[in-house]
């Protein structure tokens, strides 16, 4: 029976592991005695980042489903700084106003890079005025998720927070079994991190018992876990419901865009779609769902960022499946939790770059904000007309290339600041991913679509070029002086294949 | 082409935001109010605004209103001596009682025009029957002035005057019927009043649909979103269309006979019903226009 | 056009510019700008303001304007209205349009 052993492939590695020695000792105690005498739970933050073994230099991460009720990132690296550990990169999906506390971690050199996706608040105003030495690394929510596959942007320790978590580390946004005190719906792009991270901790104020099912984040990837008081302000994760806006001209907008959409071709049934966040973006939803219901209609899948309002589109049969990679208010959340087709993705699925399945690639069409426009198409979401950083580039680039329509919507002017100009402060999406621009003063469509402007013609939609939208907010409100740079470079602005696509410059006040 | 008058935007007086967006809404007709939508204390801060956004800013092809304040109130020949000069295409007068109070403001509005280097004329007016008194006296005030393009229903005092308030319309079935008939017997248009109940829009369209039965030309709004609502409610419907296409053609068709007597079925078309056809599909065209337009 | 007393004209709300004007001990128009549009605007807004002020004849005052995005006709009107105010004065003078 001249049976040859050595044939058996990776036989040395199995042969590592030598002979079997028994049943290592069992535990015979209760399942509940069990969660309660063996877990991954901490007794504080200050082990945990010990135990992770973080030391100067590294790089942490942490995710934006927070929102500005975050409170993570600031206790976080209130205690990394208690510890004596410096120059950290800081690696977050966003980052918003509430962050204001890292600029004394900036200046005592406990943070010294930054990679996000947006500033806000005191901590933007401060960076665009030179705060940091090392530039800003901006990318898109899948330029990001792309980097962290890569290998490009290497996390050593995850900092998540979670409003729910078992012993174990099955964490989520939300919870099955009890009310929550902290809901945020998805965790979308913590789970990218926590794929991906050397050492994942989980921070939560809400232990729960095991199965915490559905989870967002598994198990298999949560190193430590640490349960706080409080890991965000509730009010400030979320509201009750997104409102559609009154205001009047941001309804005129919309009207105008869900027209537009209805004569694109790419209004059918069966469409998938997606609504940024924004007045006029969110009111399109409500003008679509009208002539949905109008032609009898139905979606096969909405994609973002997901609203209240797309749930009840949901609920009323109008679209079939939600994906949702960030919950933007309640509705959205607890929809997450109750509706079998409301499916929480992480990043990757939602926007990656490499990812031929992204699901921005199955978009039909996509509708967009901006802060400025230019006669290139060019569009810039991340600095005010101030030069001053105050947005985020979000899944900007990402859904409006991946999508086959991508429509700005925009008011032609804000106060006195046109909002079509001859070049943008900085390009965060490029022109050749952007087919229409509607404002409250007229449309426009990119030449480079030629199909769509012969299919608007003829439904009889006005059409301008975007030279006159420029000109015509010019002359509503004179000529904007220049706003002056200095020539260092404070953030570099990468395309979601994560090439340089813009530099922001440090503003001159002198 | 005679102006198509379905909606005119009520845009107060001292609000710059308002008074610069007034025109991207689609009224037909725009009316900065210098009236009751400002408050005592910034009647001139109003004036200066309202005058200086008429002489600088550009509002394309629409009509141009100016509500001034009655001349009783001791402001509204101080109104007119700016607002005349920035030329609007209409003054509208509120609170009208009787023909005198029109003559009175044509008046000042002449003198104004022939100072200011205006032809004599130019300057629409139209007056706002407020009252009881101002409904019995609707015909008197509708051929008070050859200026007069219209008469309007200002219903929020008028109900006051007559000791109710505003609920179905029943209270204002007298003076709409009373002020459309004045004005159709003056020739002018017949214009009705607000409502105020904003995110009521099915109430809204009711009180739409019921004073375009009754005849009016259009009605007055006070906020934008009022608009395509309103415009839909004056949209002739398919088989209007038809009729009024039918009939132009054979008028057309009896012009190039040489013939002044026309007939479509059988029957023969007349003047009225010429106008009519002509008026449907003036709104079928105003309503298929998109309303943006360069300025 | 004399200044007499404090003027004020105009609002903080969007889109809008409040202009306070008072009485100026040495002649000149000594003015203090401050707006959300700062840079891309400021100098124009103040040229409208001492434009306004020197057609009015206004040739001594301290102005303090705070501007939220006004367009130049808006400026022109609150500079003229706190002008009108301050130097208690209503014989306005309206040129017609064109």
């Amino acid at each position: 029976m001249g049976v040859d052993m050595t044939k058996i492939p990776h036989l040395d590695c199995i042969s590592q592991n030598g002979v079997y020695r028994g049943v290592p000792e069992r535990d015979f105690s209760t399942f509940n005695a069990r969660m309660r005498a063996s877990d991954k739970i901490l007794p504080s933050l200050r082990e945990a980042i010990a135990r992770t073994g973080l030391r100067d230099g590294m790089t942490i991460s942490f995710h934006h489903h927070f929102r500005n009720g975050d409170y993570i990132v600031n206790m976080v690296l209130d205690e990394i700084a208690s510890m004596g550990i410096k120059n950290l990169t800081v690696a977050a999906s966003s980052l918003s106003s509430c962050h204001a506390p890292m600029i004394e971690h900036i200046r005592n050199g406990v943070v010294t890079h930054i990679e996000t996706s947006g500033l806000r608040g005191e901590l933007a105003e401060q960076i665009s005025r030179g705060l940091m030495e090392v530039p800003v690394v901006f990318r898109s929510h899948g330029g990001r998720a792309a980097a962290i596959a890569r290998g490009e942007l290497h996390i050593d320790v995850a900092f998540l927070g979670a409003p729910s978590c078992d012993p174990y580390g099955n964490a989520n946004g939300y919870n099955r079994d009890e009310e929550n005190a902290t809901i945020c719906g998805s965790m979308g792009y913590a789970k990218v991190d926590a794929q991906y991270a050397d050492q994942v901790v989980v921070i939560t104020d809400h232990i729960v018992r095991f199965p915490n099912t559905p989870f967002g984040i598994p198990e298999s990837q949560v190193d430590y876990i640490v349960s706080v008081e409080r890991i965000g302000d509730p009010s400030g994760i979320m509201s009750g419901a997104t409102r559609y806006t009154k205001n009047p001209k941001e309804l005129l907008i919309a009207k105008t865009a869900a027209d537009l959409i209805e004569a694109s071709g790419y209004f059918y049934d069966g469409f998938s779609m997606q609504m940024g966040s924004g007045g006029a973006s969110l009111a399109t939803a409500r003008f679509l769902r009208e002539k949905m219901e109008q032609r009898g209609l139905q979606a096969r899948f909405a994609l973002g960022g997901i609203t209240g309002q797309i749930v009840e589109m949901h609920e009323a049969g109008l679209v079939e499946k939600i994906l949702d990679v960030q919950s933007f208010d309640l509705i959205a959340a607890n929809s997450l939790k109750n509706n079998r087709f409301h499916q929480q993705i992480d990043g990757s699925y939602y926007a990656g770059y490499d990812n031929e399945g992204a699901a921005v690639n199955q978009l039909d069409f996509v509708v967009l904000s901006a802060l400025e426009i230019d006669t290139n198409f060019d569009v810039n979401v991340i600095t005010g007309s101030d030069g001053v950083i105050r947005g985020a580039i979000g899944g900007h680039p990402d859904t409006a290339a991946g999508a086959s329509l991508s429509v700005v919507v925009a008011p032609l002017t804000r106060g006195r600041i046109p909002t079509i100009v001859h070049r943008v402060n900085t390009v965060v999406t490029p022109g050749a991913a952007v087919d229409v621009v509607v404002t409250d003063q007229g449309v426009a469509v990119n030449p480079r679509r030629a199909d769509l402007i012969e299919r608007f013609r003829k439904a009889g939609m006005p059409l301008f070029t975007i030279e006159q939208l420029r000109a015509r907010a010019e002359r509503i409100v004179g000529t904007p002086e220049p706003i002056r740079y200095r020539d260092r470079v404070i953030g570099l602005v990468l395309y979601r294949d994560n090439t340089v696509l813009d530099v922001i410059r440090q503003i001159d006040e002198t | 082409m005679k102006r198509l008058r379905r909606s005119m935007l009520f845009v107060p007086g001292n609000n710059p935001g308002m008074v610069r967006d007034a025109h991207i809404y689609g009224s037909d007709s725009i009316m900065f109010d210098l009236e009751d939508s400002v408050a005592v204390t910034e009647k001139d801060a109003a004036r200066f605004l309202v005058y200086n956004a008429l002489t600088h800013l550009k509002y394309g092809s629409k009509e141009l209103v100016v509500r001034i304040n009655d001349l009783g109130s001791g402001l509204g020949v101080a109104d007119l001596e700016a607002i005349v000069r920035a030329q609007p295409d209409v003054i509208r007068l509120p609170k009208t009682e009787c023909a005198r109070d029109v003559i009175d403001c044509e008046r000042e509005i002449e003198r104004i025009e022939r100072a200011a280097g205006i032809p004599v004329g130019r300057t629409g007016m139209m007056a706002a029957i407020e009252s009881a008194r101002g409904v019995l006296n609707a015909y008197e005030i509708a051929t008070a002035s050859k200026r007069l393009i219209g008469i309007a229903l200002g219903a929020e005092d008028y109900v006051t005057d007559l000791k109710t308030t505003r609920s179905d319309g029943t209270e204002l079935f007298f003076a709409r019927n009373m002020i459309l008939n004045a004005a159709r017997a003056a020739g002018i248009d017949a214009l009705d009043t607000v409502y105020s109940d904003v995110n009521n829009e099915e109430g809204f369209i009711a009180e739409a649909t019921l004073i375009k039965k009754l005849g009016f030309n259009g009605k007055s709004v006070i906020n934008p979103r009022q608009i395509p609502p309103l415009h839909r409610v004056f949209l002739p419907s398919e088989k209007e269309l038809n009729k009024a296409r039918a009939i132009m053609e054979a008028i057309e068709e009896a012009n190039a006979r040489g013939s002044g007597v026309a007939s479509l079925n059988g029957k023969m078309i007349d003047k009225p019903v010429v106008l009519r056809a002509q008026y449907l599909l003036e709104l079928a065209e105003a309503a298929s226009i998109i309303p943006i337009e360069e300025v | 056009m004399q200044i007499k007393k404090t003027g004020v004209a105009g609002t903080v709300e969007s889109s809008d510019i409040i202009v306070r004007i008072e009485p100026r001990e040495e002649p000149g128009v000594e003015l203090t700008l401050t707006s959300s549009v700062m840079q891309q605007f400021g100098r124009q807004i103040e040229k409208v303001i001492r434009e306004t002020l020197a057609e009015l004849g206004v040739e001594s005052a301290l102005v303090d304007a705070v501007d939220k995005g006004a367009l130049d006709c808006t400026v022109r009107a609150r500079t003229a209205a706190a002008a009108y105010r301050a130097a208690e004065c209503t014989d306005y003078v309206w040129r017609t349009k064109g």
